[in-house]
């Protein structure tokens, strides 16, 4: 039989560093691997000894792309351990600073990172050569998301103005108005991109996957909820150990998140839309059904195209809570020193991510343990490039080798989360 | 026309909030890709042009052995090798680590230590090779990143004052948080640049752009350590972003 060995060292444009090998035996696949060489950090480790109250502030240099799932998690959870609460006002404002990351992570993984994987070119600075609109567009939508998080948080990358207790200054009423506008032309341009991406030649791939994403009564979930699943699971954060467990494989330096039976699981943006379908609005699910998708999306593929709807909500929901925003009073609620145990778990844009913490009578953490969403969904992605290998087998190296890459890249992977990503490898034997 | 000068962004290990500061650059990005032949940026493109390159911005500190060579492979390739942000010019948070075992941390993360292959140390690329720039910040502000590209495609010397966090309180009318409010503020001793943005929202900075030249931080502390701040937050002020910065790390070594 030929060996076929299909390979990638170096993925690009994924968030860090990871790599791809697939070993083919005639039709036999003999290994699928997502390998994260991305070099640890140990954050939960170096976080021993310190002040929880530098939780958020530390655990955001986790990831540049998304530091507010990190401070929004470390924050709920630090604030249960230390007994404090904080006001419907400050949620509020923290619901509409998490719009503004949702907005420019979605936008550059769909628009500049995904798409041009459907055109079959090299990258975004490619596709504005022949549609300079829809690459201008996505750009100012992605600053729309960034000019959110200055607003609120006083930076787009790790920013500052947030703390455990809310916000060290709430914003003026005028700035957070001012915002509304652009939002508004937001909505309709994610709108715009969302049916543009519509006519992409979608692989044809669905998979019967285990969503698991945050669910809310009233909300489509961001910063709050109990988690559930497609498959009847419904807990509360605290419980998320009793139902979830993280292995180490030799292939990662990421733990790999599987539930307790050993199955694997998804998270993102095809979990949280299915499983919250109906607490989407009538003008997104309008959009969906014209981007032609139901209430349930089972090709990973058009990730893309949920991403963008999810875009689209972010800019309603922003301009909802600015319309009604009054500066939050007090700004911060005070966190005494105290021994607790507490959990904070939030919708980042790729997933579900949890956080851990126990603190002792001085306020110094004593256990951190966070589990971001790349590192969840590597045995779903790993299962999903075998599916997508086997009922590709026909095709030439070089056309499989993409497929692959962009099997791994409707997951958005952030690796540099994951190693608290990826080399593709073929060998065909 | 003469050819564009080739551009690769490099990534050590980090949180790529650094490269993401040069995509931020939403306005002036396809001018950008204009002005320049982007060789490398893995993050951004599947196009991978070999070397040798004009500039190299590099995110990123050196943890591993497989990075330390690859920074000197990359050293050997470029004309002018620049540096963005925290962890490429001082280690970055990783750097914790330098103040640790690095074993028992390995064996509290992950189950099986015997699969992680990393160094003792976090460290700047400046310890490995020549570097010809170092851009501060944790994460560098985009207005200095587009000085500087500017500056190095014009082949002028770039803009970026080695003045303290005060100068920009100064130049803001920001109203001192330790002198009217008692915080604790590293201002007097980090070098300016973020655009003031702590100490105008009543925070004290916390030192993310690193030292500034010549820095008094023995006479910081005693200040701090006046208003009732105990030597072991002392010590974690100055031991975060750039904790392996030499003068931030001599100084939290007193403290701890």
């Amino acid at each position: 039989m030929t060996e076929r060995i299909i390979q990638v060292d170096a993925l690009a444009r994924v968030e860090g560093e990871g790599a791809l090998y697939v070993r083919l035996n005639g039709a036999q696949i003999e290994a699928v691997e997502f390998r994260i060489f991305e070099p640890p950090r140990f954050f939960e480790a170096f976080m021993v000894g310190r002040d929880a109250r530098e939780a958020p502030d530390i655990t955001s240099r986790i990831c540049g792309i998304c530091p507010i799932a990190y401070i929004m998690g470390a924050s709920q959870a630090v604030e249960q351990a230390l007994g404090i609460g904080t006001s419907p006002d400050i949620e509020a404002l923290r619901r509409m600073l998490y719009c503004g990351e949702w907005i420019q992570s979605h936008v550059l993984h769909a628009a500049m990172l995904h798409a041009p994987d459907f055109l079959g070119l090299a990258d975004a600075i490619e596709i504005a050569k022949t549609n300079p609109d829809l690459v201008r567009k996505a750009l100012r939508l992605k600053k729309l998301g960034n000019t959110l998080m200055e607003v609120i948080g006083g930076r787009s990358v790790h920013p500052v103005n947030t703390r455990i207790g809310g916000f060290y200054r709430a914003p003026e009423v005028e700035r957070i108005r001012a915002l509304i506008p652009e939002l508004e032309w937001g909505a309709q341009a994610a709108r715009e991109l969302t049916l543009a991406f519509a006519g992409f030649d979608f692989p044809a791939d669905e998979y019967d996957y285990h969503f698991v994403s945050l669910v809310h009564p009233e909300d489509y979930p961001i910063t709050q909820g109990r988690i559930g699943s497609s498959r009847g699971l419904d807990i509360p954060v605290a419980d998320f150990n009793a139902h979830f467990s993280e292995h180490h494989v030799a292939r990662s330096n990421a733990l790999q998140g599987r539930m307790k039976d050993g199955s694997a699981y998804l998270v993102g943006p095809l979990a949280r839309y299915t499983n919250n379908y109906d607490r989407l609005s009538a003008s997104c699910q309008a959009t969906a059904l014209e981007a032609g998708l139901g209430p349930v999306v089972r090709n990973p593929f058009k990730s893309i195209l949920v991403r963008m709807i999810e875009v689209q909500y972010a800019c309603e929901e922003a301009a909802r809570i600015a319309g009604s925003y009054v500066a939050p009073s007090p700004a911060f609620f005070v966190a005494p020193d105290r021994a607790g145990e507490g959990h904070g778990c939030t919708e980042a844009p790729r997933g579900l991510c949890y956080h851990h913490y126990r603190i002792d009578a001085e306020g110094r953490i004593e256990m951190a343990q966070i589990v971001p969403p790349t590192s969840q969904n590597q045995p779903q992605i790993e299962a999903d490039l075998t599916r997508v290998v086997a009922a590709n087998l026909g095709m030439a190296d070089d056309a499989l080798k993409w497929r692959c890459e962009q099997t791994i890249r409707n997951y958005d992977p952030c690796i540099s989360c994951a190693t608290h990503f990826l080399k593709l490898t073929v060998d065909r034997v | 026309m003469a050819p564009r000068p080739k551009l690769a962004v490099w990534k050590f290990a980090s949180c790529d909030g650094c490269q993401l500061t040069l995509l931020d650059c939403e306005d002036e990005l396809l001018a950008i890709a204009d002005a320049l032949d982007i060789a490398q940026f893995l993050e951004a493109t599947k196009v991978a042009t070999d070397g040798p390159y004009d500039v190299s911005l590099v995110e990123g500190s050196i943890t591993t052995a497989h990075d330390a060579q690859r920074i000197r492979d990359i050293r050997a390739q470029t004309k002018t090798l620049i540096t963005i942000g925290a962890c490429a010019t001082a280690g970055g948070t990783q750097s914790l680590r330098n103040f640790a075992d690095v074993d028992a941390y390995t064996s509290m993360v992950y189950a099986h230590p015997d699969y992680i292959s990393t160094l003792a140390t976090s460290t700047p690329i400046s310890d490995h090779v020549k570097v010809d720039f170092e851009l501060r910040g944790c994460p560098v502000s985009k207005h200095q990143l587009l000085e500087l590209i500017s500056a190095t495609l014009a082949g002028r010397k770039p803009h970026v004052p080695l003045t303290s966090q005060c100068t920009e309180c100064k130049q803001h009318g920001t109203t001192c948080v330790t002198v009217a409010h008692g915080i604790p503020c590293l201002g007097p001793v980090t070098q300016a640049g973020c655009g003031n943005l702590c100490p105008s929202v009543g925070r004290g900075c916390y030192g993310c752009f690193g030292p500034k030249e010549t820095p008094n931080a023995a006479a910081l502390s005693a200040q701090m350590a006046g208003l009732g701040l105990p030597p072991r937050a002392l010590r974690d002020l100055y031991r975060s972003f750039n904790a392996a910065a030499p003068e931030f790390q001599a100084e939290s070594k007193r403290h701890d």
